[in-house]
């Protein structure tokens, strides 16, 4: 298990640096001057070349690869051209929003997905098994933007339930501890604003989360119908087990692998930032961040942001596979 | 909306709320917690704040973020906003004007040479962190910004608009910034700068405390120290920044706000919609289509920024046949303005004549445009030598990006793409993506027209006419490559004389110049649109989108 873990970890390098190299290519081969994109038409001729040296815009590729590569192997994350700030530190408070939207909505997809899935396939050609399936198919296909202004239209300006956009009441502000509010204000002990917060993430995380919950829904019905038709299924129903049972103790466990390896990578997905939700419920997130850097050039910022994401997406697969171990003892890694 | 959309998105957030904590019931219609203020549309239970007490803390809704807090090394609108509200100047601009008016200077003497401006401070003035303000204060900082070497120009600073109102190193216009007494500060020119006060008045040049910039170093610019009516208390960056009373202002009686937050929303509707349900007091930006819904809401008010920014079509001179008189006055006969204006900008704009708007003074009121008229457009480009229209299709260059003066650039273009069509010239619209676009314009090579635009940052038409269509600005802004000798000699004289009087005299030629050889269609100045809870009051929209929240209050 430990070798088996070193050895994953291990080949995470490759990957990562590969990684780089990907991105570092693509976004050179942007056209666009950064300088002038950077400092805007009022700049003059002379800051907008001071710049580039100070980029190394003139070096060759090659050469601004190596640098860039260099300064990662020191722990040096770069600095943002646009704020001026190091990433290491500005992207902390993204990455946090980013989270906690994440989570939210990945919790909202798999509770609804997989009951959702399991109650179709138990239920097989059943109304609910069809209207399910349907809103499943409605809901892969729903484009994010759409639903997000709709839900605001309906529960923030017509029903007055919930508030459109943010990540909580800015008239009563959160102590910011950890940048996770969920969390800062439990550790706060500010009950009132923890129900505030969670309204906030409401329907932000039901736009992000339909999606994914869509497809839950449908792997969780496929794979728990080849299940529940095998031989020992049919055994534990003959010796008079609960049906409820059967179908969530029994049948869900050797059909979960599958759904586990989705969710896993919706998670990573969804982790690497939502740019039409967070524009829409103005959630200041990692994907916007990274957007915004698109759009002013900001080489440094698009560099590590990306690579951060990626990093984060290969630690959920490795969590994903190290899951798949604990759910299933057949599975073992040596 | 279709109805079957409607009925599963229903079912969908439907389950989502029962999951998401079943509280739904209890708490129905109480946004007394999240809203505030949920009074702006339909509910006529008074929340909290209005019961009482006016409301005291005001939340503003804007598209963007700042991108940095030190003013000085910015040059976005949006980073400006900030500054204005925790910085002053020496000088600044009277409130919904570009008129200049004192500030933290008092009074201000010039010597009749225009090489030397004195001016007395005001007496008593602290900065948030509780040091003085004083004549060795504003020395300070004019040397951070005017020497390369400064040890407080940290890693990454750039100071471009320091650079471009006043020279860049090796050209400066400052000679030398002195400290005569406590009070009083002396700026020695190297040669005479009309705009000078008008330049010395933006927000750019606000005035930072010393012990803080020293002390904060590369942190300054997250953590503004200033002399302004706010104190900056936090940065949520995309999110949120919080300002706060400075209970010590030195101007009587203001701020008049106790809290000022502002947020970052980057969708339109969404911002729109979160005014209309309390969660914001003030928004930027409303989208004309939006007009109606607003006009129809009386808890809410319109607000108009005066139009200082101007949208237009370049020619480029560098391709056959744009560099032909005729040809440029031939399409300028063909576009009917009114009717974009009316299509486009629900009538929140007006014609533009002149490259620069009404309001600034300068402008020249008998300079008359090129009437739409198609027959003319012909007969133009018949006597150009080319009586069935152009040969080739023209490359006509649309924005990709909204902007306050062109807000759908490629609906424009294709209005005007019909026009053209009907005297023989056939168009082909590319939209590149914001910094291509900039590059291939700059460049000039691809672009047989392109469409820009310009917000003036100062209050001078030198901000306009010279730093747009002068042969000094190629490369650069001058992205029509126009030469005229004599513009050049009118507009680069108008930058020495010091005598307003005939400064007007020479924008005023130098605008008759410029219709004459019509280097540029200029299409609109537009009016950006704010919208905001009826009972706040005091706010002045500023024509350079700059304004003061120390005035604003709610009733």
């Amino acid at each position: 298990m430990n070798s088996y873990l070193i050895k994953r970890v291990m080949v995470l390098f490759p990957v990562l640096i590969g990684m780089t190299l990907i991105v570092f290519s693509i976004i050179h081969a942007i056209p666009g001057d950064p300088a002038e994109t950077i400092l805007g038409q009022k700049a003059t001729e002379q800051s907008k070349q001071a710049l580039r040296n100070q980029l190394g815009l003139d070096k060759s590729w090659l050469q601004q690869y190596f640098n860039y590569m260099g300064d990662l192997a020191r722990g040096d994350l770069g600095t943002s051209i646009r704020t001026k700030t190091p990433i290491a530190k500005e992207i902390v408070p993204y990455l946090a929003a980013t989270l906690e939207l994440t989570a939210a909505s990945m919790l909202f997809a798999t509770f609804v997905g997989v009951n959702a899935g399991i109650l179709s396939a138990w239920r097989q050609n059943s109304w609910f098994d069809y209207t399910a399936m349907i809103i499943a198919l409605i809901g892969v296909s729903m484009p994010i933007f759409w639903l997000g202004l709709m839900e605001q239209l309906l529960f923030a300006l017509k029903l007055h339930w919930l508030p459109s956009i943010g990540r909580m009441d800015q008239r009563n502000p959160v102590e910011t501890i950890t940048n996770l509010y969920v969390l800062d204000t439990i550790l706060a002990g500010r009950w009132d604003q923890l129900w505030t917060v969670i309204k906030h993430l409401i329907l932000p995380s039901i736009a992000l989360g339909t999606i994914p919950m869509a497809i839950i829904a449908r792997m969780t019905r496929s794979s728990m119908l080849e299940v529940m038709n095998s031989d020992y299924i049919r055994t534990a129903k003959a010796k008079g087990m609960s049906q409820f049972l059967v179908v969530y103790k029994h049948a869900l466990k050797n059909a979960l692998i599958p759904v586990l390896t989705v969710i896993g990578l919706q998670t990573g997905a969804l982790l690497g930032g939502a740019v039409l939700t967070e524009t829409i419920f103005a959630w200041p997130g990692v994907g916007r961040y990274i957007f915004e850097a698109i759009s002013s050039r900001d080489y440094p910022v698009i560099q590590t942001g990306i690579l951060i994401i990626a990093f984060i997406f290969v630690v959920i697969n490795l969590l994903v596979d190290l899951l798949y171990a604990a759910i299933d003892p057949r599975i073992n890694y040596k | 909306m279709n109805k079957w959309g409607n009925l599963a998105l229903v079912l969908m957030l439907g389950a989502g709320l029962a999951l998401s904590g079943c509280g739904g019931g209890n708490n129905t219609g109480n946004m007394g917690n999240t809203g505030g203020n949920t009074a702006a549309t339909n509910a006529p239970a008074s929340s909290p704040e209005t019961s009482g007490t006016a409301q005291d803390t005001l939340i503003l809704g804007r598209g963007g973020d700042s991108a940095s807090l030190d003013p000085a090394i910015v040059t976005d609108g949006e980073s400006l906003k900030i500054a204005h509200q925790v910085f002053d100047s020496l000088l600044e601009y009277k409130p919904g004007t570009s008129e200049v008016q004192a500030s933290l200077a008092d009074s201000w003497e010039v010597t009749p040479d225009g090489l030397s401006y004195t001016f007395k401070l005001h007496p008593g003035v602290k900065f948030h962190d509780g040091t003085d303000f004083n004549a060795e204060a504003v020395v300070f900082n004019f040397q951070r910004w005017s020497d390369p070497a400064s040890e407080y120009k940290f890693e990454g600073d750039s100071f471009d608009y320091y650079d471009s109102m006043f020279g860049p190193d090796g050209a400066r216009v400052i000679k030398e910034v002195k400290a005569v007494d406590e009070s009083t500060v002396q700026f020695v020119l190297n040669q005479p700068q009309a705009p000078f006060l008008q330049n010395i008045a933006m927000t750019t040049f606000g005035i930072a405390s010393p012990a803080a910039v020293k002390e904060k170093k590369e942190n300054f610019k997250n953590e503004p120290v200033g002399t302004g009516p706010f104190v900056f208390k936090e940065w949520k960056r995309n999110d949120s920044i919080t300002l706060d009373k400075n209970t010590a202002y030195w101007k009587e009686g203001l701020p008049k706000l106790n809290k000022v937050i502002v947020r970052s929303i980057p969708d339109n509707s969404a911002r729109f919609t979160a005014l209309q349900n309390g969660e914001i007091d003030l928004m930027e930006d409303l989208s004309p289509d939006d007009l109606s819904t607003l006009e129809s809401n009386s808890a809410l008010t319109k607000i108009e920024r005066p139009p200082f920014n101007v949208a237009y079509l370049g020619f480029n001179f560098k391709k056959k046949p744009f560099d032909n008189v005729k040809v440029r006055q031939a399409l300028s006969h063909a576009v009917n303005k009114q009717e974009i204006i009316d299509a486009f900008f629900a009538g929140q704009a007006q014609a533009a004549v002149n490259p620069m708007p009404p309001s600034l003074w300068g402008y020249n009121d008998s300079v008359k445009d090129y009437e739409y008229d198609l027959d003319k457009a012909k007969a133009l480009l018949a006597e150009a030598g080319y009586p069935d229209g152009l040969p080739d299709p023209v490359t006509l260059y649309a924005m990709p990006v909204s902007r306050p003066y062109m807000p759908d650039g490629k609906k424009v273009a294709e209005a005007i793409q019909a026009e053209w069509e009907k005297i023989g010239v056939k168009t082909v619209i590319e939209s590149p993506e914001w910094a291509t676009y900039l590059d291939d314009t700059k460049a000039g090579e691809k672009d047989d027209i392109f469409m820009l635009g310009w917000t003036g940052d100062n209050g001078d038409p030198d901000n306009f006419l010279y730093t747009l269509l002068d042969k000094d600005a190629i490369p650069g802004n001058n992205r029509a490559f126009y030469v005229n000798e004599e513009l050049h000699t009118l507009l680069t004289g108008a930058q020495k004389e010091t005598d307003q009087g005939k400064r007007t005299e020479l924008y005023k030629q130098a605008q008759e110049i410029i219709k004459a050889d019509a280097p540029w269609i200029p299409l609109v100045h537009t009016t950006p649109l704010l919208a905001g809870k009826a009972n706040l009051k005091g706010f002045v929209p500023g024509p350079t989108g700059t304004e003061y929240y120390s005035e604003i209050y709610f009733e």
